[in-house]
């Protein structure tokens, strides 16, 4: 990956020279984040992550559309795909100009709708997971930070309580037990099942978010800008939210971009074991676990699981980009 | 020393304690928070499916499921040190200490089946770590120190790519290339104990240790070379050069023990975890573990049964803390034991 600092690209040769003429021209100053930008920018694989992470939130949101042009509903079954003796797809795979990604087994249903419609599951969920996990974990973590004290050792306890827990059986258990009542529940179906990943995911993971900002807080409310605050009479929420919260946007952005892939990983771990999203309703981690038994049909497991990889991939990349862009003292 | 041991040990008590609760609230407070009657959860818990309204409430009542919640949770921490007996009307059951569970399912307890499937998840998580700890550390260390050479690039390529592939996706794909396609390997669902023939066994999970490695070697390397890049640049280094070590006592024993300390405390977590369990892993190669246990549980909606194993899971990942955190002292000589 290039360092953030490489100094290769052109504006960057133009640098000097501006800086020379500055005896004509008033100095422009730049904002931190458009420093952030520039790094950012210089930097082609965090940009390429990016581009992808865009495609994708695309896709998932024109995914009607795209079926609608490219493929057949994700639900359809087209027998006469099938080799009635192998019940595998016919040629194999099935790929074609009518079906882009081939059809599954057995049934035939098109599996690029069906990889198209997981990225909605997928980025839904992860989304609104990391939501949550942010927003319990910047409370948290500014308030353990700032007010120090009993607070502080009662949040920090519960989170390293929290960070301990085996999330993955946790979990599982949670939407398994919950799972079992749907009957009994007000919401049912994929929506009670998506609102249960969102709550399981985001609420497990906060502590990770927590942590960090709590970290950060306790440096900053040590900062001049804070006692100057003070000492002109600004309150604790005024300085929480007004002088501390604006700082800690670099790592709130940095941390959430990050858990997104995770999140994405534990979605699709969670429908794989059949306890997420149930089919027919298509998710990558579920047509995972369908392709298990097909293993003579490699197509068939090669899609979502690249689906998976590229999206996690993305934000990845994306994520340690924006890392080094707004921290200047990562040295990678 | 001993201060700071009986400190740690009482923390994990307290860990337990906390765990235990948060446990008990997933299987029996969330479901009737989310409005599920108690009848409905005892006919859930028994599996009682097929009878009588009349049957399953008088089951409920005679279980104690009408009881108030800190009765259940006393009566179910007592069943966990002293045994239990389920007394359903019809019948007894006993369930002996540690009584982690009975399921009226397969009208049997828990616990002893837990210690069936404990090896093969022992085996495959001690066999993993070994190879993920070397792999992923020495690689770590040489890409920090030939930072931005060519194996440097390489090995973070891959490493990110590492930990962007989901287990159940490489280790279908294994499967099919090496154990279906060119037949090195044992196929899925082999496993044989090590007390029957050791070379079948390291055979057979030959494959399940290597690719649940990968994943984790991946995040090592990575949270590795990132340690050294910051210990190398630390006061003492320059200090322990100054002195005149050579450059290798320099590397392991300054560079490395510091940054080896994170990366200790993020491997007793693993590996507690996957003691616990490798769900995953276990589910792709159809390993039966106690993961692979899980997931039955829950297929079969048998509450007992998960409830067991989520109790264990969190055991191991407390005494795992519990190592870390002794271990800790040793390591690193910067950590105070005060």
């Amino acid at each position: 990956m290039s360092a953030p600092l490489d100094v290769s690209g052109e504006e960057m040769r133009a640098e000097p020279e501006a800086v020379a003429k500055a005896g004509g021209a008033p100095i422009q100053g730049r904002s931190l984040g458009q420093i952030a930008w520039m790094r950012l920018k210089r930097d082609k694989v965090a940009i390429t992550g990016g581009l992808v992470v865009v495609l994708l939130i695309l896709v998932a949101i024109f995914a009607p559309l795209l079926v609608g042009w490219f493929g057949h509903p994700p639900n359809e079954f087209h027998q006469e795909m099938i080799d009635t003796l192998t019940m595998q797809p016919k040629g194999g795979s099935g790929i074609g100009k009518d079906f882009l990604f081939g059809v599954e087994p057995v049934n035939g249903r098109d599996l690029f709708s069906r990889v198209v419609y997981g990225a909605r599951i997928s980025l839904l969920v992860a989304f609104f997971a990391t939501l949550l996990s942010v927003v319990i974990g910047t409370v948290m973590g500014i308030v353990a930070g700032y007010f120090g004290g009993w607070v502080d050792t009662l949040i920090s306890r519960a989170m390293d309580i929290f960070l301990a827990f085996p999330l993955l059986v946790f979990a599982l258990s949670l939407v398994g037990v919950l799972g079992q009542f749907e009957t009994q529940l007000a919401v049912k179906g994929d929506t009670l099942r998506i609102l249960l990943l969102i709550f399981v995911i985001g609420f497990f993971n906060w502590p990770y978010i927590g942590r960090i900002i709590r970290g950060q807080t306790l440096s900053l409310r040590e900062r001049e800008f804070v006692d100057a605050a003070r000492s002109l009479g600004a309150r604790g929420p005024y300085i929480l939210f007004r002088e501390v919260l604006p700082n800690l946007i670099a790592p709130i952005l940095i941390y959430a971009t990050l858990l997104i892939p995770t999140n994405v990983l534990f979605e699709a771990a969670l429908s794989f074991l059949g306890v997420g999203i149930q089919p027919p309703t298509a998710t990558w981690g579920g047509m995972l676990s369908a392709a298990v038994k097909y293993y003579t049909v490699p197509h068939f497991m090669f899609f979502p699981g690249m689906a998976i990889f590229i999206t996690v991939l993305a934000f990845n990349l994306f994520g340690d980009g924006l890392r080094d862009a707004l921290d200047p003292k990562s040295s990678r | 020393m001993v201060s700071y041991i009986i400190r740690r040990l009482i923390a994990a008590v307290l860990m337990l304690v906390v765990v235990s609760i948060v446990t008990f609230s997933i299987f029996f407070v969330i479901p009737r928070l989310a409005g599920v009657t108690t009848i409905d959860f005892a006919s859930r818990y028994v599996g009682s499916k097929g009878a009588s309204a009349e049957t399953v409430a008088a089951i409920a009542d005679k279980l104690g499921f009408n009881d108030p919640l800190v009765v259940q949770y006393g009566r179910w921490i007592k069943g966990i040190v002293l045994g239990a007996e389920y007394d359903t009307g019809a019948s007894v059951e006993h369930c002996p200490a540690p009584c982690l569970g009975y399921s009226f399912i397969t009208k049997t307890p828990v616990w002893p089946e837990l210690l069936d499937r404990l090896p093969v998840t022992v085996s495959l998580a001690i066999g993993a770590s070994i190879i993920w700890l070397i792999a992923g550390v020495a690689t770590g260390v040489v890409s920090a120190l030939r930072r931005g050479s060519f194996f440097d690039r390489a090995a973070m390529g891959v490493a990110l790519a590492g930990v962007s592939l989901p287990i159940f996706f490489t280790g279908i794909i294994c499967l099919v290339f090496f154990s279906y396609r060119f037949g090195i390997t044992a196929p899925g669902g082999s496993y044989t104990a090590i007390t029957e023939n050791p070379g079948e066994w390291a055979y057979d999970l030959i494959l399940p240790w290597i690719t649940l490695a990968f994943l984790y070697a991946a995040s090592y390397a990575r949270l590795t070379r990132a340690g050294m890049l910051e210990t190398m640049g630390e006061d003492y280094i320059r200090t322990a050069r100054a002195k005149g070590l050579p450059e290798s006592k320099v590397i392991v024993k300054h560079g490395l023990r510091g940054a080896l300390t994170p990366i200790l405390t993020i491997f007793g977590l693993d590996l507690g975890l996957l003691l616990g369990g490798a769900v995953l892993t276990e589910s792709t190669f159809s390993l039966p573990g106690l993961g692979k246990y899980a997931v039955q549980a829950i297929q079969s909606n048998d509450l007992p049964k998960i409830m067991g194993v989520v109790l264990l899971v969190t055991l191991f990942v407390v005494l795992a803390n519990l190592i870390v955190d002794l271990l800790y002292a040793v390591v690193d000589p910067r950590v105070r034991l005060g």
